[in-house]
């Protein structure tokens, strides 16, 4: 009986002491997060008014800011979709380009530190305002790969290659109109899909030195090609860090899309609280959505080694 | 005879076939070098382009500037940019101001993201999974979702009342840096779930049989997490460290949020410093701007890309052993 006790007492202080590791975080979840999220809902109902003397006043309002945001405001609902459409643009390309890299920067070569400290460079880089600068001096080089497509356009022109020659060609081809404007789109921001792609590209990496190297072995043993090697092996291998690395992609491409700026511009210049809430709240909320059908889709066909 | 033949007759002679394998090999290995050396350098062309190009036209002068002729290399070199950014944007004073801040903010984080990361991995306790949920819905939800209540919680701060009992009222926090101590101190910093999550998994990888030997030795349970597991954790507290760092001296969205002076948040400065040269120098012509503006964020970047290169084999070496891949 005694000896029960004392186990008993063991567990529980390990879960005390459990608590205690994890107790700054536990505290500044509920009062931060947690009351934040609750305060954001509740802001979203209502009409915000601040008082003068610090402090605020909340009307209820029920649905009166959603549906001024989706009925009434210029932009909100055009920026929203926009800002969804360049994010389901860039997660599918910046996966695979960072797969891609990663396969190519995990073989040992001359200079792979060197390559490997640049492909992280936009990643230290990441500042608002620096990228800012990056941006107006890409664009300055006219020799360089410019962001916009209309310039992609006129820099290739003086050059005798013209991209609308190619446009028609693949339409007359009989490739769907939507496709070729996937590639355009994709051609036109390479840049910003090689800037955004720094982490995933070391996560993928770091996963590729995980794979064991017995099953190379075993592959090459059976006579599989690279092509076969890579399909059977590497791929499924990785498959479980490309949730890992869309996760990643989409809160970080949402994270500084026009959406926030937006809702930032609305609270901080026009003093609608209430809206601004609202307009967070619903960006937040298709995020999540498009998070949970993305990793459901993929968890589907994820194979787990262990 | 066909071309077809003749290659027939190659392929069925056998007296130099091992040398004629090897030689297409080597053609094969040569191309596929190639190939990737091409899109490596087009790549790295990419990503260095910009920097190059805000590197050179910091040091054109106005003649430079105007002259199409000059590309990347000026013939007039100056420094006059640079004397200029440095005098704006009180330069020594604020980077060393700034760097402070994102240190004192890179330690409180290494030390409770690893003490929470170190929790969840190590102990059993009722709601962890729960919990642990929590942790990757920090990560999940973006930032500007909350940003509403964390302004007004930190414009009337005030603990359980506690702080009213004391001053009478209730303190606006805004404008210093404080909320941003607290909010770190807290576990809720710039990215401090994607922190969380590297520590936990970087201590579900390291053994149990670590700690059993200190128990055993009589250490305590902090004794045991400070000197001894912590110490064994060192590659994924420099990555924890040194990206923390870097993005809390990039990041701008806070600064802007609790409205933080920008002379403790340079790259918040920085974004101010084209217009201050434009209305005290009397220059209008935006592109004559754009030059200073260049010289700024080449000071911006020094402290950064110096911390980078210097720590540079450690980083990418130790993400890749600290287990964000798990």
């Amino acid at each position: 009986m005694q000896r029960k006790r004392k186990k008993l007492s063991l567990t529980t202080k390990r879960s005390i002491t459990g608590y205690l590791f994890i107790l700054p975080w536990l505290v500044g979840f509920i009062w931060f997060y947690a009351r934040s999220l609750f305060m954001s809902v509740q802001f979203s109902f209502s009409n915000l008014t601040v008082n003068p003397g610090g402090g605020y006043t909340l009307d209820f309002a029920g649905l009166e800011n959603y549906i001024y945001a989706f009925r009434v405001h210029g932009s909100f609902k055009q920026i929203l979709t926009t800002s969804v459409g360049n994010m389901l643009i860039d997660v599918p390309l910046i996966t695979f380009f960072s797969l891609f890299m990663a396969i190519l920067l995990n073989k040992n070569f001359k200079g792979r530190t060197l390559v490997r400290a640049i492909f992280f460079l936009p990643v230290i880089l990441n500042s608002g305002a620096i990228m800012d600068a990056m941006d107006l001096a890409r664009t300055m080089m006219s020799g360089g790969i410019s962001s916009a497509s209309a310039e992609m356009a006129q820099a290739t022109a003086g050059n005798g290659v013209s991209i609308q020659y190619y446009v028609q060609m693949f339409a007359a081809l009989g490739l769907p109109d939507q496709i070729i404007e996937y590639i355009m789109g994709a051609v036109s921001r390479i840049s910003d899909i090689i800037n955004a792609s720094g982490v995933q590209i070391i996560i993928f990496i770091a996963a590729l030195q995980s794979i064991p190297g017995a099953l190379y072995e075993v592959a090459k043993i059976e006579g599989a090609t690279a092509y076969e090697t890579f399909w059977k092996v590497t791929f499924p291998m990785v498959m479980p860090h490309i949730i890992t690395n869309v996760v990643y992609t989409v809160v970080d491409s949402f994270a500084d899309s026009d959406v926030v700026d937006l809702a930032y511009e609305t609270a901080f210049t026009n003093n609608n609280y209430g809206l601004s809430s609202v307009m967070s709240l619903v960006s937040t909320l298709i995020t999540c959505l498009i998070l949970i059908l993305v990793c459901r889709f993929i968890q589907k066909r994820t194979f787990y080694y262990n | 005879m066909t071309i077809k033949e003749t290659w027939q007759n190659i392929k069925s002679d056998t007296q130099f076939a091992n040398d004629r394998k090897r030689w297409i090999a080597n053609i094969k290995k040569v191309i596929l070098g190639l190939f990737k050396a091409v899109i490596l350098i087009g790549i790295s062309y990419v990503i260095l382009g910009p920097v190059i190009g805000i590197i050179s036209s910091s040091f054109f002068s106005d003649a430079d500037n105007y002259n199409t002729m000059v590309y990347l290399i000026p013939q007039e070199p100056t420094l006059d940019r640079y004397k200029l950014a440095i005098q704006y944007m009180n330069y020594g004073k604020t980077v060393s101001a700034s760097l402070l801040y994102s240190l004192t903010l890179m330690i409180l984080q290494v030390f409770v993201c690893s003490m929470a990361g170190y929790g969840f991995a190590r102990y059993q306790f009722p709601f962890k999974n729960v919990l642990f949920a929590c942790v990757v819905i920090m990560i999940v939800i973006p930032t500007h979702t909350i940003m509403l209540p964390l302004y007004m919680t930190f414009a009337k701060f005030d603990v359980f009342g506690i702080i009213k009992l004391f001053r009478g009222s209730a303190v606006n926090l805004l404008s210093t840096p404080v909320p941003m101590y607290i909010m770190t101190l807290f576990g809720c910093g710039l990215r401090s779930g994607l922190y969380i999550y590297i520590f936990n998994q970087f201590f579900r990888g390291l053994p149990k049989e670590i700690e059993e030997a200190a128990f055993v030795d009589g250490a305590g349970t902090w004794y045991t997490y400070f000197r001894i597991m912590l110490v064994n954790a060192i590659p994924s507290v420099i990555t924890v460290a040194i990206f923390s760092m870097v993005w809390q001296y990039n990041d701008t969205f806070y600064a802007k949020l609790f409205l933080i002076s920008d002379d403790i948040v340079i790259s918040k400065k920085i974004s101010t410093l084209q217009a201050t040269i434009s209305n005290v120098e009397k220059i209008y012509d935006p592109k004559i701007q754009e030059l200073y503006l260049d010289a700024g964020v080449v000071l911006v970047m020094i402290p950064v890309i110096i911390i980078y290169i210097a720590l540079q084999k450690y980083f990418i070496e130790g993400v890749e052993r600290s287990g964000i891949v798990g």
